[in-house]
């Protein structure tokens, strides 16, 4: 794979006190879906505006195939960009609004008409380009704003939380379809998202942010099934953690008590020496319930505390270890919903646990 | 809107009347909505009519009663009414029959003694040049003592001035025995009518120059302000919220002090031994004061001080409603900053600069006070004129008329105005 764009040691500082992106190292492929997700502040979107040319980094360099960015001004650099609001010119019909680009590229009249016309195809909106971005939803108004940041076939695409003001239906909708456009048109993406699930449904690569920094910048299921750190652990995905302590450790498996007494054998990550404190982290669907649990390595019994029905699955709350928020599922149409109160067996295997460094947690 | 629900809900309650059948609950829903409705609009007539009648006796009354004035013209059949009536039975071909200059003796004779005949002669003066003294001088031949009534008028009048046999003079008295006139109106667009009715430019006219010179102030004044405004609101509404406030106290500043205060204020600093003259000198771009007042520059410099929030405020409330976003989209898409700014930012703010534009130029050309102290003979607007008209001379048709074609300019403006804001679709906030 070839490098797009790179990152070397990038900095930005907006007071000359606190870092908002700190020594960023970041290669983009030709051709990739990248997403930055963070929480809020985590620097995701700065460097996305570093990217655009909109904020100038205060230390290191950017790379656009291998020539340095910081002195070009966004409008030489050639990529397209969807805006959270979606940033359609409101007094410009939509085929003058696609047409915008190409204008000022001083393409000839027939081919932005022809090219314009084909851009509204993609986007499945062909017969809106005469109507004002106020008389189309916030749906198509997206697929507009899409279809404009792709009309000059840039070969890089900027997206910043463009699906944060839709509903969830229309979202999940959208999600697939901004898929299906980047596979097709083999461009790349560099999508900003504080909403996990969306980057686990639409990248090929993820750079979880926090801090300034990237925490692991690995594809989805590696990143979902390996977490490198307590926060990207718990940021991406739903997970118990228990607080304990490292009781014993080898290169692989750390066993860790936890304050009740309780000992659990887990993958080792980077969860300190025996004495030091450490968090064990398991997805709920790794938590086994009832007489699943039986061949569990770690094999405990709580009680039921709170039974949801989910159509797809049963989410349990377990009650042990001196606490009640301990999350497990189930498939339905098993033999029982399980009696709130009941005694119930649960458990997981040394694979499915990881200890961390608690120290890592916070963003 | 309104309109449209208003609309909609009165073809819902059609609707359901024709659904539901004429009977029990259907015949009381009907009844019930009625009156609901009857309540609702009751109220709301109960709440603007206050308003309404405010309106109604400061805003609409005066300027019905002026339009009333610019057409209205009894000053002649007031005072001569049996003139009147003989002027309305002749056909207006050369001079009238002796009876009329019987009935015109008579009533010269009555006014006089009633000491009215001032108002007729000062009537007839405006069309004709002289026609004072013509009416004045009869008027103190029948008045003497020793006056006794003539068998023959017509050779009285004609023995008293030759004028009074011109088809001219008894054309103007005709056309002054009201009670509607076309005799103001076409005097304040310059033109005048002759015995025979047509319709020509007056040789020496002043109103249409006047007219010309009021609409080249409030142009250049309204361009100015655009020139000054349009970078002040954008700083106002793109600059962090301390310099945003004080920007804004500034512009607001003006609107806290009155109109009087600031134009003598104007006066201080523009005349010849003034602030900004002494400071020229003393820097030496100058040896002898530059004239500032008294002239066009001070008219224009103290109008667009004085109308500049009128820009502003309107600009900068559009400003602020636009997304920052779209001149960075303009910009990722490969327009140069100029060209976002031009093609993206300029545009959305047009329905702002419609808005102040309008305001300031429809203010500007009723403006009185500023060219009267500031400015010098030559720099006098339409509004110098009515109020000249209205005081001095206490000519109100020509007031009236010139009021009206002032109403009528403003009245094309605002036209012009909704029409390119409705074709904009857009909205003035």
């Amino acid at each position: 794979m070839v490098d797009i764009v790179s990152f070397d040691k990038v900095s930005k500082s907006y007071d000359g006190r606190a870092y908002v992106v700190r020594d960023l190292d970041l290669s983009i492929a030709q051709g990739e879906f990248l997403t930055l997700l963070g929480p809020s502040g985590s620097g995701k979107t700065t460097t996305l505006m570093m990217l655009a040319g909109f904020e100038v980094p205060t230390s290191g360099e950017i790379y656009l195939d291998g020539k340095p960015l910081s002195r070009r001004p966004p409008h030489e650099r050639d990529i397209g960009m969807v805006f959270q609001n979606y940033a359609l010119f409101p007094h410009l019909s939509v085929a003058e609004n696609l047409a915008f680009p190409l204008e000022v590229r001083h393409r000839p009249r027939a081919e932005i008409r022809q090219r314009v016309e084909a851009a509204l195809e993609m986007v499945r909106l062909p017969q809106v380009g005469a109507r004002k971005p106020a008389q189309l939803s916030g749906g198509q108004q997206q697929r507009v704003a899409l279809a404009r940041a792709l009309v000059f076939e840039p070969r890089l695409v900027l997206m910043d939380e463009p699906l944060g003001a839709l509903d969830k239906q229309l979202r999940d909708h959208m999600q697939y379809e901004i898929r299906a456009l980047h596979d097709r048109l083999g461009v790349t993406v560099v999508y900003v998202t504080h909403d996990q699930s969306e980057a686990l449904t639409m990248s090929n690569r993820i750079a979880v942010f926090a801090g300034g920094r990237v925490r692991q910048l690995a594809a989805p299921d590696v990143l979902y099934e390996t977490p490198s750190d307590l926060f990207v652990a718990t940021f991406v995905g739903e997970s118990n953690v228990f607080a304990g302590t490292v009781a014993a450790r080898d290169d692989t498996v750390a066993r860790v008590a936890l304050a009740d007494g309780t000992a659990m054998a887990a993958t080792a990550m980077d969860a300190g020496a025996a004495g030091a404190a450490a968090a064990v982290v398991v997805r709920p669907e790794k938590l086994l319930l009832g007489p699943l649990a039986e061949t569990c390595e770690n094999r405990f019994t709580g009680q039921v505390a709170d039974v949801v029905y989910h159509g797809d699955h049963l989410r349990v709350r377990l009650a042990a270890f001196g606490r009640d928020d301990i999350i497990g599922r189930m498939p339905t149409g098993g033999p029982a919903l399980p009696a709130i109160g009941a005694s119930l067996a649960f458990g997981f295997d040394r694979a499915a646990a990881r200890a961390y460094d608690p120290a890592h947690g916070a963003g | 809107m309104g309109g449209a629900e208003l609309s909609a809900a009165a073809s819902g309650a059609g609707a359901g009347g024709a659904v539901v059948p004429p009977a029990g609950p259907g015949r009381n829903l009907v009844r019930d909505h009625a009156r609901a409705e009857r309540r609702r609009r009751l109220q709301a007539i109960g709440l603007v009519a206050p308003l309404f009648l405010f309106l109604l006796f400061s805003f609409v009354g005066p300027i019905a009663d002026m339009l009333r004035r610019s057409v209205y013209d009894m000053d002649l059949a007031g005072v001569w009414p049996r003139t009147a009536a003989a002027m309305h039975a002749w056909d207006g071909n050369g001079l009238p029959p002796d009876s009329a200059f019987a009935a015109l003796g008579a009533d010269i004779r009555a006014s006089a003694e009633a000491g009215r005949v001032a108002v007729a002669a000062q009537r007839l003066n405006y069309p004709i040049s002289g026609g004072r003294s013509l009416v004045m001088n009869m008027a103190r031949r029948v008045e003497a003592d020793d006056f006794k009534p003539p068998a023959d008028w017509r050779a009285a009048f004609l023995d008293a001035d030759p004028a009074w046999g011109s088809a001219e003079t008894w054309s103007a008295i005709r056309r002054a025995s009201g009670p509607v006139t076309d005799y103001f109106l076409l005097n304040a667009l310059d033109l005048h009518k002759d015995a025979a009715g047509h319709i020509s430019r007056a040789p020496d006219g002043i109103f249409l120059s006047i007219l010309w010179r009021t609409f080249s102030i409030s142009g250049v004044v309204t361009l100015f302000a655009l020139l000054l405004g349009y970078p002040l609101a954008y700083v106002m509404t793109h600059s962090s919220g301390r310099v945003a406030a004080v920007l804004t106290l500034f512009v607001l500043l003006p609107f806290w002090t009155s109109l009087l205060v600031r134009t003598a204020a104007w006066i201080v600093l523009l005349q010849d031994q003034g602030i900004i003259n002494k400071a020229l000198m003393a820097i030496g771009l100058i040896d002898h004061p530059v004239r500032l007042m008294f002239n066009r520059v001070g008219v224009v410099i103290a109008m667009v001080h004085v109308l500049l929030p009128f820009m502003v405020l309107p600009l900068a409330a559009v400003m602020r409603g636009i997304r920052p976003e779209t001149v960075r989209a303009a910009r990722s898409l490969g327009a140069h900053p100029w060209t976002a700014f031009r093609r993206i930012y300029v545009p959305q703010t047009m329905p702002g600069v419609g808005a102040g534009v309008l305001l300031v130029f429809i203010s500007a050309i009723g403006y009185y006070i500023t060219p009267a102290l500031v400015g010098g003979a030559d720099d006098q607007m339409l509004s110098y004129f009515i109020a000249f008209y209205t005081n001095e001379t206490v000519n109100w048709g020509l007031a009236a008329a010139l009021a009206v074609v002032l109403l009528a300019a403003t009245a094309v403006l605002a036209a012009i105005y909704a029409r390119v804001v409705a074709s904009r679709g857009g909205l003035v906030t």
